[in-house]
């Protein structure tokens, strides 16, 4: 492998680890502070990439546009979703709690078959991010990948921003290590659960919507996402936004190389990296409480 | 959690743990209702087509399945949503065994049970050492490795799957006594394993043995201060209901004649989750019930002749349904006889 190979796949190992960050970090979030497993969290990412097809003709090349309106989209979704169904899964047990949004993919999916059908999808990326700009000798790197890793990273920079630095990260990170007490201290924890979960779902949109150009859209590609990010949040730790994005740039890496050197065998070093996680730190890179 | 149940009522609590607190005690009858149950589907084949007969087979090797996971789920507490892998490997390694010219059945139980329990072991020793929701994503997470090593390499035959030309034979000194090629054989050999299998697990569960697991689903915390090293009897509950499941996939490779990816994908895993929950989590009956329940619902929600055009749309039907039973009867179709019993008597 020369030089210019390698930093195209590191480039690609970055852009991919980035992209599985937004939608971990949610699922991360979802989990460490309201207790609910979410197997519907890879529908929400399925949702933004559809969102960015269906989009796409209303708003042309004012791609930024495109992407803030799919955003507040899903987080309408999102805080409705909460309202109408989530906010009924706290009280029950995991086993339900997998049962309940098992089903809600089945919903989703069905529902994206009869409103948009099974055919794959292309979805062009901005005129103005054609092309690309040469990596030495005949590689060229696509300016759109490079948009979308500036893109998570200043997005996973603002959630690190609202995490660590404001009330409402305050209150999350509180909410993380320790529910209860949070309720005790008077905090409206129901309103928290559904800026959070809508949070979540915005995130997990936006990394579809960002993907879509890259990997066109198609049924059950939600679910790929959702249990590489379930490997992500137990390589990192529940509820930690750190250890998930550390997780994800591992995985990117490890899934990245992997399809390099080992083409037939790729899908398995992801998993490898998980045991080896969990042989060394069960509880994952950064655990989060006590 | 903990701090909530310690203001809940005793049946949040149960609730809280995820399961009944005595699996079998509400199984009222005893012997007589299971044996019973036998007999009447051994009598079936007098009365009913081969499509029925087939659509029993099938109910009966996913009851197998499904009782394969009860001893993870219900009798241990271990929530696993990657049971598939294992019915997935049973059965690959049925076909794999089999080669062109055929295989015994003395050999390919064996290889089937015995590759599925192997796998159990590593995936157990390693998911073993989380707990919750950490359990059921690194389950699900092996399983979807096994599944991407069937689906992507050239050991399985790839996205395709394999055929299985010759259904396995049992042949004692060049007599066939057995070949599940033909459809009443097939039938009395998935009925006998379901019986086998369902008197394993109850004899399982009356043992020292189930009591420690009954023990480490109430109270794992309360169970190693008593002096129980309780990994090797949560891997041990593991590895058995691997190979249960994996007898189940030798079964469902001979039924089918074929096997394809989609056997260990997820969504197999989590709708053995749903029979269990449908009949009743913490009960062997409701496990058998739940597997019938689940797929005359499937293949109700799938027929045009009943449906029309909805049928098309099934996931839909059963996404709705499973919302509405899940939200309306959390303990299953055998809770509904105790809550109406409940009802009845005020």
């Amino acid at each position: 492998m020369d030089l210019s190979t390698f930093l195209v796949q590191c480039l690609n190992a970055v852009q991919y680890g980035l992209l599985l960050f937004l939608v971990a970090s949610g699922l991360t979030l979802i989990f460490g502070i309201m207790g609910v497993i979410n197997l519907a969290h890879g529908s929400f990412y399925m949702l933004g990439a559809y969102l960015a097809f269906a989009l796409a003709p209303w708003f042309g090349d004012l791609f930024l546009v495109r992407l803030a309106a799919g955003v507040a989209l899903a987080a309408l979704f999102g805080y409705l979703l909460e309202w109408a169904f989530f906010s009924f899964l706290y009280e029950r047990d995991h086993l339900q709690q997998v049962l309940l949004t098992y089903a809600l993919i089945l919903v989703f999916e069905e529902m994206r078959s009869i409103l948009v059908g099974n055919d794959v999808h292309g979805v062009p990326a901005p005129s103005w991010l054609a092309g690309g700009f040469s990596l030495g000798g005949l590689m060229q790197y696509p300016w759109y990948r490079v948009f979308a890793s500036a893109a998570c990273l200043v997005v996973a920079l603002a959630l690190y921003g609202v995490v660590n630095r404001t009330r409402l990260g305050m209150m999350i990170r509180a909410g993380a290590s320790n529910r209860d007490m949070v309720r005790g201290l008077g905090v409206d924890i129901r309103r928290l659960y559904r800026i959070v979960f809508a949070g979540g779902v915005a995130l997990a949109a936006l990394a579809g919507m960002i993907a879509a150009p890259l990997s066109s859209v198609y049924p059950g590609m939600g679910s790929s996402v959702l249990i590489i990010c379930f490997v992500v949040v137990v390589i990192g730790g529940i509820g930690s936004i750190t250890g998930a994005l550390i997780a994800s740039l591992l995985v990117g890496v490890v899934d990245t190389f992997g399809k390099v050197f080992f083409a037939e065998w790729s899908g398995v070093g992801v998993y490898v990296l998980m045991a080896i996680v969990l042989v060394w730190r069960p509880e994952g890179l950064m655990k989060r409480g006590a | 959690m903990a701090p909530e149940a310690a203001v809940a009522t005793s049946d949040e609590v149960v609730a809280d743990v995820g399961v009944l607190p005595d699996i079998g005690r509400h199984e009222a009858g005893g012997w007589t209702v299971p044996v019973a149950a036998a007999l009447i589907v051994a009598a079936l084949p007098l009365v009913i087509s081969p499509y029925g007969q087939d659509l029993v087979v099938r109910i009966a090797i996913y009851a197998i399945f499904a009782l394969s996971l009860e001893l993870l789920v219900g009798a241990t507490g271990l929530v696993s949503l990657g049971h598939a892998a294992f019915l997935g490997i049973g059965a690959y390694a049925t076909v794999l065994g089999s080669g062109d010219s055929g295989g015994s059945i003395a050999l390919l139980v064996p290889l089937a049970v015995g590759a599925a329990a192997a796998y159990a072991v590593v995936v157990g020793a390693l998911s073993l050492r989380t707990r919750g929701v950490y359990f059921i994503m690194v389950t699900l997470a092996f399983a979807q490795m096994a599944y991407f090593v069937i689906h992507d390499t050239k050991v399985g035959g790839g996205s395709d799957g394999i055929f299985l030309y010759i259904k396995p034979t049992l042949t004692v000194a060049g007599t066939t006594l057995l070949d599940l090629d033909d459809r009443r054989a097939l039938y009395y050999t998935v009925l006998g394993a379901l019986v086998f299998t369902y008197a394993l697990i109850a004899m399982l569960l009356r043992s020292r043995f189930g009591h420690a697991l009954a023990g480490i689903r109430v109270n794992e915390q309360r169970m190693r201060a008593a002096g129980f090293s309780t990994t090797p009897y949560k891997l041990a509950a593991f590895v058995v209901g691997g190979a249960l499941a994996g007898l189940a996939g030798f079964l469902l490779a001979a039924k089918d004649g074929a096997v394809n990816p989609e056997l260990l994908s997820w969504h197999e895993s989590g709708a053995v989750l749903l029979m269990l929950i449908f009949g009743g989590i913490g009960s062997l009956r409701g496990a058998v019930l739940g597997a019938v329940a689940f797929t005359l619902l499937r293949e109700l929600f799938q027929s045009e002749a009943l449906l029309g055009p909805l049928a098309s749309h099934w996931q839909l039907t059963l996404g709705l349904t499973i919302i509405a039973f899940v939200a309306a009867l959390p303990r299953g179709l055998i809770g509904l006889g105790a809550r109406l019993r409940g009802v009845a008597r005020g």
